[in-house]
């Protein structure tokens, strides 16, 4: 977006006003569903019901977070939601079937999904295989390894006392009784602010962005693009084992079959925070407003009693409108650039 | 910028205002809310057809739904926290982990919504009651008739959805126990896994045919396994081996007219869904709900399917 423009004060400056302008369009959509609900029914705007769409939008939330860096670079991860599960079924080997203690199975969700990551990275990035192709051949393995692991069992976290503490448990309850927000929405949030921070603050995120607009330059800046980009990928791998333990937690059991089409949510909820799919752009931000979106509306829609097959053409509708309305964001600040 | 806000803005409020009025409409009928395992399953849209036909009867509100697959525990979870935020009059629900939604059940509990259990059930004291077939004896009568129809000797295969819902571990149970324990001279070669899809479950059959071609017969567990069977025994061209199903659709009930399925088990999924919304109003109304509500099932072949009995629990 910025490569025509002549100097680099003006380009910064088109950045921030795109991006900002990107926030509030999502911003403004999240506030009208939470009023337009909240006239509807009145069970709607209740404490115990915001923390219910807060949780709701916490794993997608995760997923989601992980997916953006990914996007931003101008690849895609399909692998993200059997990965998740993947992730909490080594929590589950560890945790349970080993008897380890809990931070042990956390590092260890955590470290698996990172090597995950790291090995999509290196496909994409050494071996040259299309993010699409290479992430679709880890999501299923990422399946089948899990089916295997787990001995195609759920695995419970009985033997562990407090683990599904980690994501509905409240920390925040007791100091603020009022507003038990779950641990779960707090690590989303955590996640999401060293998402942001390392997007705006670190080579790593200034790398991310530069091989998603523009690669070849990079790498004739004499960057090594290639080992950047697995970072990236191993990042997204780490963030994608803490949704991992936050789904075990919340289910109290590791779930093998699970997690097939939950990376359509995830890219659903990127691309609605207003993040190119073809890479170079995108905010943090955005994609939590994204997830929130998308959990508002589907509890809404749920308090309202409306019939589940029109939950679905609503949320289709939802995302091709808010995707459309970014687009033509897009060319008029392109037009007036 | 101005245009394109008002251009969303316009939009949600349109669908806004579209759902208000379904909304305002059930302010003094009984509402109940029923979560299931599935949805756009033929079964399960037979579960929500006898729900609604209990609803018009009874003269309540019944709103059903239910995830896109079996898997997906985290979102059934999200369906009963919603339903549990529009504070239904009674809860009905299959639970896909009982050990994942008991919070959620403890909450109705403690906010004195009576939840009924329906299909698999729910491994809790918390439902008033259970509609749901004995899967068990189901199965069993599927084995009998298995045995029956090949002569009480041979080799035959189980297709089945999966190892890990209890649906699927009673049937295969049910009719493996029931083999072992009445048919000595029927051996069980193989017991495979196909999700209940129908494809995976024609290669599983396939390769169970191919691998022991002196099969005599194969149990399909489920409505999409038991398509799967039919289709690899078609395709393999054996016409000989015996093909019991479970459930109907419309794929199914062709196979048994037309002879390559032998029979199936039906369970009553349009009883299932009266049941179970009968059972939340008499809950409401403080009357006394069984803790069992058996809600039945038959061997059904192409000799019976037309009687009206057995006809009015088949699904298309």
């Amino acid at each position: 977006m910025s490569a025509t423009t002549s100097s680099s004060e003006r380009s910064l400056g088109s950045l921030f006003r795109s991006q900002g302008a990107q926030k509030l369009l999502a911003f403004a959509g999240l506030l009208v569903l939470l009023v337009g609900f909240s006239v509807a029914s009145p069970n709607f705007m209740q404490t115990a019901n915001m923390i219910t769409i807060l949780q709701a939008a916490s794993i997608n939330g995760v997923l989601a977070v992980s997916a953006t860096l990914i996007i931003i670079t101008g690849g895609i991860d399909l692998s993200v939601g059997t990965g998740m599960t993947f992730c909490a079924v080594i929590a589950g080997v560890v945790l349970t079937y080993l008897g380890m203690p809990m931070p042990v199975g956390i590092v260890a969700a955590i470290a698996a999904g990172t090597l995950s990551g790291f090995l999509s990275g290196v496909f994409v990035a050494k071996l040259k295989v299309p993010p699409f192709i290479a992430t679709l051949g880890m999501m299923l393995i990422l399946k089948g390894l899990s089916l295997v692991i787990s001995g195609t069992r759920p695995i419970y976290f009985n033997d562990t006392p407090g683990f599904t503490q980690i994501a509905t448990g409240s920390i925040v309850g007791t100091f603020f009784p009022i507003f038990p927000i779950p641990n779960g929405v707090v690590i989303l949030f955590l996640v999401a602010g060293i998402a942001s921070f390392i997007l705006g603050r670190t080579v790593l995120g200034r790398y991310a962005f530069a091989l998603g607009s523009n690669e070849e330059a990079l790498r004739l800046s004499g960057v090594n693009a290639d080992r950047w980009k697995i970072a990236v990928y191993s990042l997204g791998g780490a963030i994608m084992g803490v949704a991992g333990i936050l789904i075990a937690s919340r289910l109290n059991s590791a779930q093998p079959a699970l997690g097939l089409g939950y990376e359509l949510d995830a890219i659903a909820a990127v691309v609605i925070g207003g993040t190119s799919l073809r890479g170079g752009q995108g905010t943090i931000l955005g994609t939590i407003i994204g997830a929130l979106i998308m959990a508002v509306l589907l509890n809404g829609l749920r308090i309202l009693s409306v019939a589940q097959e029109w939950q679905t053409v609503v949320t289709g509708s939802i995302i091709i409108l808010a995707v459309y309305a970014d687009m033509l964001r897009r060319q008029r600040a392109a037009a007036a650039t | 910028m101005f245009n394109r806000r008002t251009l969303l803005a316009t939009a949600s409020a349109v669908v806004m205002l579209g759902f208000a009025p379904m909304a305002s409409a059930q302010d003094d009928t009984l509402d109940i809310a029923l979560i299931s395992k599935g949805f756009q399953h033929q079964f399960w849209q037979a579960v929500n057809m006898g729900a609604q036909q209990a609803a018009e009867e009874l003269g309540v509100n019944v709103t059903f739904e239910g995830p896109d697959n079996e898997s997906q525990v985290d979102r059934q979870i999200d369906m009963l926290a919603a339903a549990l935020a529009r504070q239904p009059d009674a809860i009905g629900f299959a639970a896909l982990d009982s050990q994942a939604a008991t919070p959620l059940l403890q909450q109705a509990q403690a906010a004195g919504i009576p939840v009924i259990a329906f299909d698999s059930g729910v491994d809790s004291d918390i439902p008033l009651g259970t509609a749901a077939t004995n899967n068990l004896a189901a199965a069993a009568l599927a084995a009998d008739k298995m045995a029956e129809l090949i002569g009480g000797e041979g080799k035959v295969a189980l297709v089945v959805h999966d190892q890990t819902s209890r649906t699927g571990i009673e049937r295969r149970d049910g009719f493996v126990n029931q083999i072992e324990a009445e048919y000595p001279d029927i051996e069980i070669v193989s017991i495979q896994y196909g999700g209940g899809d129908h494809l995976q479950s024609t290669e599983i059959t396939k390769s169970i045919l191919l691998a022991n071609p002196d099969l005599k017969g194969i149990f399909g567990a489920n409505e999409g396994s038991a398509i799967g069977v039919v289709n690899g025994v078609t395709e393999l061209g054996r016409d000989d081996v015996v093909v019991i199903g479970y459930d109907s659709g419309a794929a199914q009930l062709d196979a048994i007219r037309s002879g390559t399925m032998a029979g199936a088990i039906t369970q009553n999924p349009v009883g299932i869904g009266y049941e179970t919304v009968a059972a939340a109003v008499a809950a409401i109304n403080g009357e006394e709900v069984p803790a069992e509500i058996d809600t039945g099932f038959y061997y059904y072949d192409a000799s019976n399917m037309d009687d009206p009995e057995i006809a009015a629990v088949l699904y298309e």
